[in-house]
């Protein structure tokens, strides 16, 4: 199945900067693209903390010399991944990559693809879909910093995902992908393309997972996702990564008229994580979702930017972040709001808030706003603070040691938003992860 | 419209006019070596005036502009073109009578008559760049409180001087502080000693007279331990069709147990720059509070901070803005929490009419190891017409688990209803538009001395003209 000439390739780990990435078997328009996109990557200056879309961040972390393509997967690591490849209970399908391999794939019930369901890895896409694929891939240009690493994935991506859901379908389950990196020093540039079109339904969730929890690794994904008219896309994503990654991750939600995306981040590994999220409100009547959760401990640092882009009137967007910090770790969250002229009768909501358990912890919030229309009910809020004293009383009055009460309170605090993606299945799934990590702290 | 001036009514059209003074001392137009030189000699600077000026500008000259995150307009400001020094070359006076006559007369149109002298403790009035007029109350001057120019500040009380001046505000501050720093003249220095409470505010009017000219006035506040002081700066422009430029620099000191109340209700014409940097230190228990109204410029930028150095100082910002057609407002605050059980509260309210942007700009610092340090933060903005921009920007620094941070902010437009409700009851409009943003501002605008408060509401209805109908 796999060329030969990949292979070939794959035994001599290229370094990610020596781009763009050489495989011969994509499109000749594709791989045009790749380079374009790699010069553009060659001329991109570095990030600086002077830059406003990186104020706070610890842009020393993003030295990618060390970084190279993974070596193909063994038989046996490759049985461990899949072994390891278990989330949620029922899915609509399922795929696993590691170190941007395919490994497994699970297709869609019958039913699904008699409906016009497609599900199929990125490069097949490109073929079988070609129309679709070059309207929607990477349409929207990364403009909340990320620009150099949005071309830096254009110029190796290799694998991921293209769903397209027909008119009118609904998808009772979820669709599942999982992300390994399984390499010393591996790279991915994970993309998922999601197309809901009218009326159509869709929840897709992405597991970013490292095999081995101490190798360093570097990972670099970007997503579309297109509601249209009247559409209900939901996307989660559970960022695990091992201890040493440096991820960076690069999503873009469209929402048509009517529509309606939702989305969750769960952030609980990495070395350095940023997430940068634009959600752009294109048709009137549209509605976009956006949640995060983070725990984060150590040296760990989070790094959230998201812009709520309201263009067509009569549309609404509501952001809710939570953070747990504990240790030495920080995190920044920059978001703004942008009211664009003329979309009035917009409703926006922001809310961002930290609490902070320990000491050296460090949170830094920018939450913006930008108005350039009247008519409009905007409010942001951010908070800092750390547990109630009456609240811990309380609960260790009842005989519960100090570390299950901060435990239990800070589970409470993130609860609220993991509900709020009204996915029981998927909220049982994430709580999980989240006392794993307490557990993993001990 | 109005003709009569009375001791409250500031009338934007009476304060575009503008005589013709003639300036005894001119530094030309562009700024180098010569022209620190210039006015160094003119105003007899001692020797480390003249070097602390030098090296401003060469600091200034290398500063970038701040135009990676600032409005792009500043880009607009030609420094070859600004005029840094002009002066009559009078000595200050201390009495009206000494004032000449077509400087008083300018006086007169802004609505500063000379009645008004007694509801002053003292008054300090910068006519350009020099302190033509300035008069101390018997009973301030008494107490021992110094209330002098700059200039004679840095002269006669050096031992006071020297120790603060450009401890609070380097000059590296920024692009517009080193600039300041370079070719200051005017503004106020002002001592208040241990345990003497002003009970009158001490006042300076200043007003921009000379077309091109850069107003770069330095003022220094320090009060002793105990002490309180109010001080209050009121500015209104006449209008030239080119860009002005003005760039305060304003540093307060609050010893152990002070207190500095510092208010601005600043009227600039809609072509002048006015970027300011202001900044206060609070020391153990002491409180800097600045209440700052914005109305009118082409470009504001201006966000006052105070620096919580002792147990238990506060901070505190309360700010107006209102932008009118063509004009951006970048005002904020900061608030650098340095000690334990620091405080520190903002309050901004913007207005934008018609094309105008109010943006709020602020920092929230609480570093490591720090306990019970609190921050509230709320701004608000009201959008008049569909064209108004309003944005929000802050930044919150927070570590450790010993402090709480809460910012918030709302957007929101006048209420239909409301403004159905006005209109039935016989109000125009604009009458009801009027009366409803003072509303906005009327929790605001309380915390004002009475004749401000009066006269900021009278300057909110003038703005208001015309934006409906």
């Amino acid at each position: 199945m796999k060329p030969a000439i990949l292979d070939q390739l794959m035994t001599e780990a290229q370094a990610i900067l020596s781009g763009p990435s050489r495989r011969s078997d994509f499109p000749k328009w594709f791989r045009d693209q790749q380079h374009g996109a790699w010069s553009k990557f060659q001329t991109m200056p570095m990030p600086n903390r002077k830059d406003q879309p990186w104020r706070f961040s610890n842009v020393d972390l993003l030295d990618l010399s060390q970084f190279k393509l993974g070596a193909p997967i063994t038989d046996n690591d490759r049985i461990e991944i899949l072994e390891r490849s278990r989330a949620l209970e029922q899915v609509a399908g399922r795929l696993v990559f590691a170190d941007d391999q395919l490994l497994q794939r699970d297709v869609l019930s019958e039913d699904l693809q008699r409906k016009g369901v497609v599900f199929q890895p990125l490069e097949r896409a490109m073929v079988e879909h070609t129309d679709l694929f070059r309207k929607y891939f990477m349409s929207e240009p990364a403009t909340l910093g990320s620009a150099k690493f949005a071309a830096l994935h254009h110029s190796w991506v290799s694998s991921g995902t293209f769903v397209f859901v027909p008119r009118g379908v609904e998808i009772e389950f979820p669709i599942e992908i999982f992300h390994w990196l399984s390499g010393e020093n591996s790279a991915v540039f994970p993309h998922l393309l999601l197309v809901a079109d009218e009326l159509a339904k869709v929840t897709v969730i992405e597991h970013f997972r490292s095999q081995d929890r101490q190798l360093p690794g570097f990972a670099c994904g970007v997503n579309d996702l297109i509601s249209g008219p009247g559409a209900k896309i939901t996307y989660v994503c559970a960022q695990n990564w091992g201890e040493n990654v440096i991820a960076l991750q690069i999503n873009s939600t469209k929402a048509d008229h009517d529509a309606a995306a939702k989305s969750l981040n769960l952030h609980l590994g990495g070395k350095y994580s940023r997430f940068e999220s634009l959600s752009r409100l294109i048709g009137e009547g549209a509605r976009s979702d956006l949640l995060a959760v983070s725990v984060s401990d150590g040296n760990q640092e989070f790094d959230a930017r998201t812009l709520q882009d309201h263009v067509s009137p009569h549309t609404a967007s509501d952001l809710l972040y939570k953070n747990a910090l504990k240790g030495r770790s920080r995190n920044t969250f920059g978001g703004l709001i942008r009211v664009e002229p003329h979309a009035h009768f917009t409703d926006a909501y922001q809310k961002v808030r930290n609490l902070l358990l320990d000491d050296d912890a460090e949170a830094n919030s920018m939450p913006g706003l930008e108005i350039l229309a009247d008519n409009v009910k905007c409010s942001h809020g951010a908070t800092s603070g750390q547990i109630d004293a009456d609240e811990m009383f309380y609960l260790r009055s009842r005989g519960i040691t100090p570390a299950i009460a901060q435990q239990l309170i800070v589970k409470g605090f993130l609860n609220e938003v993991i509900e709020r993606l009204e996915q029981p299945a998927i909220a049982d799934y994430l709580r999980g992860l989240i006392d794993e990590k307490f557990s993993r702290a001990k | 419209m109005k003709t009569e001036t009375s001791a409250v009514d500031i009338n934007r059209n009476i304060g575009d006019f503008s005589y013709d003074v003639t300036h005894a001392y001119d530094a030309g137009t562009g700024l180098s070596e010569k022209t620190i030189h210039y006015i160094s000699d003119v105003k007899q600077d001692p020797d480390w005036v003249r070097e602390f000026r030098l090296k401003a500008l060469k600091t200034f000259l290398e500063k970038p502009m701040p135009t990676h995150w600032a409005s792009k307009d500043l880009e607009a400001i030609d420094f070859d073109k600004i005029r840094y020094y002009l002066s009559g070359g009078t000595q200050a006076k201390r009495t009206w009578e000494e004032v000449p006559e077509d400087v008083k007369r300018t006086f007169e149109r802004l609505g500063i008559p000379e009645q008004e002298r007694k509801f002053l403790a003292g008054v300090e009035a910068q006519f350009d760049s020099e302190a033509v007029y300035s008069n101390i109350k018997k009973a301030v001057g008494e107490q021992g409180v110094i209330f002098v120019g700059s200039a004679e500040g840095l002269k006669e009380h050096p031992e006071i001087f020297r120790k603060w001046f450009g401890k609070v505000i380097p000059t590296g501050d920024n692009k517009f502080s080193a600039l300041n720093s370079a070719v200051f003249s005017g503004g106020s220095f002002i001592y208040v000693p241990p345990g003497v409470k002003v009970k009158h505010p001490l006042q300076a009017y200043f007003r921009i007279n000379a077309e091109n000219f850069g107003q770069f006035e330095r003022t220094l506040i320090i009060v002793d331990e105990g002490a309180e002081l109010t001080y209050m700066e009121g500015c209104t422009a006449p209008k030239f069709n080119t860009a002005t430029l003005h760039s305060a620099v304003v540093e307060l000191v609050a010893m152990k147990d002070a207190k500095i109340q510092y208010i601005t209700v600043q009227n600039w014409s809609a072509n002048v720059f006015n970027l300011v940097t202001k900044r206060g230190l609070a020391h153990e228990n002491a409180e800097v509070k600045w209440i700052d109204c914005n109305i009118g410029s082409r470009l504001t930028m201006k966000y006052p901070g105070v620096i919580m150095k002792g147990r238990k100082a506060r901070g505190e910002v309360l700010s107006i803005a209102l932008a009118n057609d063509g004009q951006h407002q970048d005002t904020g605050a900061k608030m650098v929490h340095a000690a334990d059980e620091t405080t520190s509260n903002i309050i901004s309210k913007s207005i934008s009419i018609g094309t105008g942007r109010a943006t709020y700009r602020g920092l929230v610092h609480v570093p490591k190891h720090l306990k019970n340090c609190k921050n509230n933060t709320e701004c608000d903005a009201l959008l008049i017409n569909s064209t108004s921009r309003t944005d929000t920007y802050p930044a919150i620094t927070v570590r450790g688990t010993g402090n709480a941070v809460q910012h918030e902010a709302s957007v929101s437009q006048v209420s239909a209803e409301q403004i159905f409700y006005m209109q039935q009851r016989g109000l125009s409009k604009a009458q009801a538009m009027s009366l409803s943003v003072n509303g906005f501002v009327n929790d605001l605008v309380r915390q004002f001395p009475m004749e401000y408060s009066v006269e900021l509401k009278r300057l909110i209805e003038l703005e208001m003209e015309g934006s409906v109908g």
